[in-house]
């Protein structure tokens, strides 16, 4: 293969570039991965789980139970129970009387003890929690080890610092609690989501009932036994399991004061409704189709990794994705070949095992959406390319997949997929590019690569979406407030703004 | 003194920096305290929401980019305006039934409050955006930007001090808005829309409806080129609508019932912040 040290640059200048630039990566060739699972014979699950309620697990008044699976064996890992109106009711009673004789009592400080010492019984977990996390949801266990936890952990340790500090949160105002928190959270980072929800709720002095998704149900009871094991206080955090009736039985309940939810936008558009006429405050967080945006002058081997971090994380199963790839027209050719052959080189597999990049899809449903939007992309005449990688015999797997070819009114450019697939389009302004960009009626996030301060600046300040990352992507940190423009939501999550869906503010003077 | 016959104004509508008639062609009548004729107002219907919207939405970008400094200029502009014109509102107030001295207080708070909020512009974003501390090698910061079009449906008490208190924070933030007048008393508002257009405010940031509500409040809260309503009414019913309309496309609805437009509660910046997005933004620290 030719060596060539410098490449034609959009205005046909040279532009100086890594003597490798050119070089194919051929890593199958040099190393074969052998496998590497963790072991998971030391978690220990329970058959059956029943709900959490009033620091005690109790079961369901009815009964009724669902089954959660490991999407990489389609094995049953546990049974739990589908919580009905009933069992809800009993949660958000119990969280009342919480909030009224215990949690709104006690000191802000006292209140930060409790959420530090989760914090720490969480770390204490890591591993075990990481394992049950990757089983019960598919996510490769790098990522559950590396991320999911180690923040679930950081954003309780980030938040119980404010339980005593909330004098200083709002200028010219007193924060006060809002009473019981109805939370809903998705299957793409259980316990991460449920850090999210519940680690703000409580620093401000609200109590929660919290339902974690029907296929992820096992770190939020195995959090329920952490609040129990920390000795919160009874029913401030109440756990509930169940689906959509389940769900939407706790936005229905009159003693519910805020819900939170993070999901799909139709169901938070259900929510917003259901919730109208009413005071309850809340905070949806929805979805995305997050524009990842290359210009000419960026670093491309630094854009690639990117952009593959930015779709495949989590096997695309990531609100905030950048599923909309937009390059500029010099560079394009170029990068989208390298990019196919990064795409190569991914490991798509056991979750469990620690050098698999892309793990199991979530679920049958979701997997089925996946190939049914996969279908779609080729009716619309978009050219598919998928790795050639092997995949797994059982299980829900999804090879990593591009689309080139596609327009902007395609339906897999403008509909969340929730998958490894990423969407190509090239531009050749920074206005159209900017255009295109804000051209769906989602805005959570986007990307930018360039080496260009300036035009880092005037272009993330046009595109709406509540976060920017510029040169990287798929960074979160519990300081950092996240959440969408337009229809990806309405509130942040996350940081001292993270703090205000869950205050009232009255004047204070 | 002679026996002049004076000259009477047309109220008309305000928007995108025109003063147009309803396209409806109808006009509804405002009647003084002796229930004399005072005017015949636009009685604005579904088409002239539609033709409000997209002035609003043109002029979006513009107005949200100039610089927050300018932004205060031109709110500052709108009160001096105001202040000149101060004999006019009281007057026009005054026909409307109200005292002398309460119609002068409602002009002078009207004003004192845009210049509230004009102070506001260049601030907001250093007291509410942030530096945030993250573990990984990045800079990171928040900053607030304004959300879009706001529908802004005022309530029918103090005509002018209301649509003042409710225009000035969506404007200061960046937002343009298309304004639901009293619809009871909605003269001043049609004036209040002649000071705007001598003010530097760009034709279609602020755009001005008269008419009867349950005509425009439908259609205009189900736009989709509406991004957030800030509504005034208080019936349950229609709260309700407004939240049920906003689900449509997520839209952020803050209700804003007032008893007492003058109480100075209603000069805070946590009104401008209702209609504002966060924006985190990240880039690598690195060499």
């Amino acid at each position: 293969m030719d060596r060539k040290t410098t490449e034609n640059a959009s205005n046909g200048e040279k532009k100086p570039t890594s003597p490798n630039a050119d070089l194919k990566m051929e890593f199958s060739e040099f190393w074969q991965y052998s496998p590497a699972p963790e072991s998971s014979d030391h978690i220990e699950l329970k058959e059956r789980y029943d709900l959490f309620i009033d620091g005690a697990f109790v079961p369901g008044k009815k009964g009724r139970m669902m089954k959660t699976i490991n999407p990489a064996t389609e094995e049953v890992l546990a049974e739990f129970t589908e919580a009905t109106s009933e069992d809800v009711d009993s949660a958000v009673k119990a969280a009342n009387r919480a909030y009224e004789k215990t949690w709104s009592k006690l000191s802000g400080k006292d209140r930060g003890k409790y959420i530090f010492r989760i914090a720490r019984m969480i770390q204490e977990h890591a591993k075990d929690l990481a394992i049950i996390e990757s089983m019960d949801g598919g996510k490769p266990i790098r990522e559950s080890r590396d991320v999911d936890i180690p923040l679930a952990a950081a954003y309780f340790f980030y938040y119980a610092g404010w339980a005593d500090k909330l004098d200083y949160a709002f200028p010219g105002r007193k924060a006060e609690p809002l009473g019981v928190c109805g939370q809903i959270i998705p299957w793409n980072f259980p316990l991460l989501m449920l850090s999210w929800k519940i680690a703000p709720a409580l620093a401000a002095g609200n109590t929660v009932v919290l339902k974690p998704a029907e296929t992820t149900p096992l770190t939020a009871l195995k959090f329920a036994e952490i609040c129990k094991d920390a000795g919160l206080p009874d029913g401030v955090v109440n756990i509930i399991t169940g689906a959509g009736p389940t769900g939407a039985a706790l936005v229905d309940h009159p003693d519910v004061s805020k819900i939170a939810f993070t999901g799909s936008t139709e169901v938070g558009k259900i929510i917003q409704k259901s919730l109208a006429g009413s005071d309850k405050k809340f905070t949806l967080e929805l979805g995305g189709k997050g524009p990842n945006i290359v210009f000419e002058d960026a670093s491309i081997d630094q854009a690639v990794e990117g952009i593959i971090n930015a779709i495949f994380f989590n096997q695309g199963h990531v609100c905030c994705a950048g599923s909309r790839l937009l390059v500029q027209e010099g560079i394009s050719e170029k990068l989208i070949s390298k990019l196919k052959q990064r795409m190569e080189t991914l490991i798509v597999g056991d979750p469990l095992d620690k050098n698999t990049d892309i793990g199991a899809i979530n679920s049958r449903m979701q997997y089925n959406k996946i190939q049914e939007y996969l279908e779609v992309g080729v009716q619309e005449g978009a050219t598919i390319h998928q790795s050639s990688c092997e995949m797994p015999e059982k299980g829900f797997f999804c090879k990593p997949t591009i689309f080139t070819g596609v327009g902007q009114s395609n339906r897999i450019v403008q509909e969340e997929i929730f998958g490894p697939v990423l969407t190509i389009q090239t531009f050749r302004t920074p206005e159209e590019a900017v255009e295109k960009a804000n051209n769906t009626p989602y805005g959570l996030a986007g990307g930018i690569w360039t080496d260009k301060g300036s035009k880092i600046f005037k272009v993330s300040q046009q595109i709406r979406s509540g976060v920017v990352w510029a040169n990287t992507y798929n960074k979160f940190d519990p300081t950092s407030p996240f959440g969408g423009y337009k229809e990806s939501g309405i509130g942040r999550e996350g940081g001292l703004h993270g703090l205000y869906p869950y205050v009232r503010l009255s004047a204070n003077r | 003194m002679s026996d002049r016959i004076e000259i009477l104004k047309t109220y008309k509508t305000y928007v995108g920096g025109k003063f147009p008639r309803s396209e409806s062609g109808r006009t509804y009548p405002i009647r003084d305290v002796d229930d004399h004729i005072i005017a015949n107002a636009c009685r604005c219907t579904r088409k002239d929401v539609r033709d409000a919207v997209i002035p609003a939405r043109t002029a979006f970008s513009g107005w949200s980019e100039k610089s927050a400094y300018n932004r205060g200029q031109i709110l500052y502009r709108i009160a001096e305006m105001l202040e000149g014109r101060k004999d006019q509102f009281v007057n026009e107030l005054q026909r409307g039934g109200m005292k002398t001295k309460t119609a002068e207080k409602e002009v002078e708070l009207s004003i004192d409050r845009l210049i509230y909020f004009a102070g506001w512009t260049d601030k907001y974003p250093q007291v509410f955006g942030s530096i945030n501390p993250v573990a990984s090698q990045h800079f990171n910061f928040t900053s607030p930007e304004p959300t879009g079009v706001v529908a802004v449906i005022s309530s029918d008490e103090s005509p002018l001090l209301s649509i003042v208190s409710l225009i000035a924070p969506v404007i200061a933030g960046g937002n343009t808005c298309v304004v639901l007048a009293s619809e009871s008393y909605p003269l001043s508002a049609v004036s209040f829309g002649e000071v705007l257009h001598s003010s530097d405010v760009p034709g279609g940031v602020v755009n001005i409806l008269t008419g009867y509500r349950k005509e425009m409040l439908d259609h205009l809260t189900k736009h989709m080129d509406v991004n957030a309503v800030l509504n005034c009414i208080t019936d349950k019913e229609i709260r309700k609508l407004i939240d049920e309309n906003a689900s449509i496309s997520v839209k952020r609805v803050h209700h804003y019932p007032v008893d007492d437009w003058s109480d100075d509660t209603h000069e805070n910046p946590y009104l401008i912040l209702e209609f504002q997005e966060q924006k985190t933004t990240w880039h690598p620290a690195g060499i």
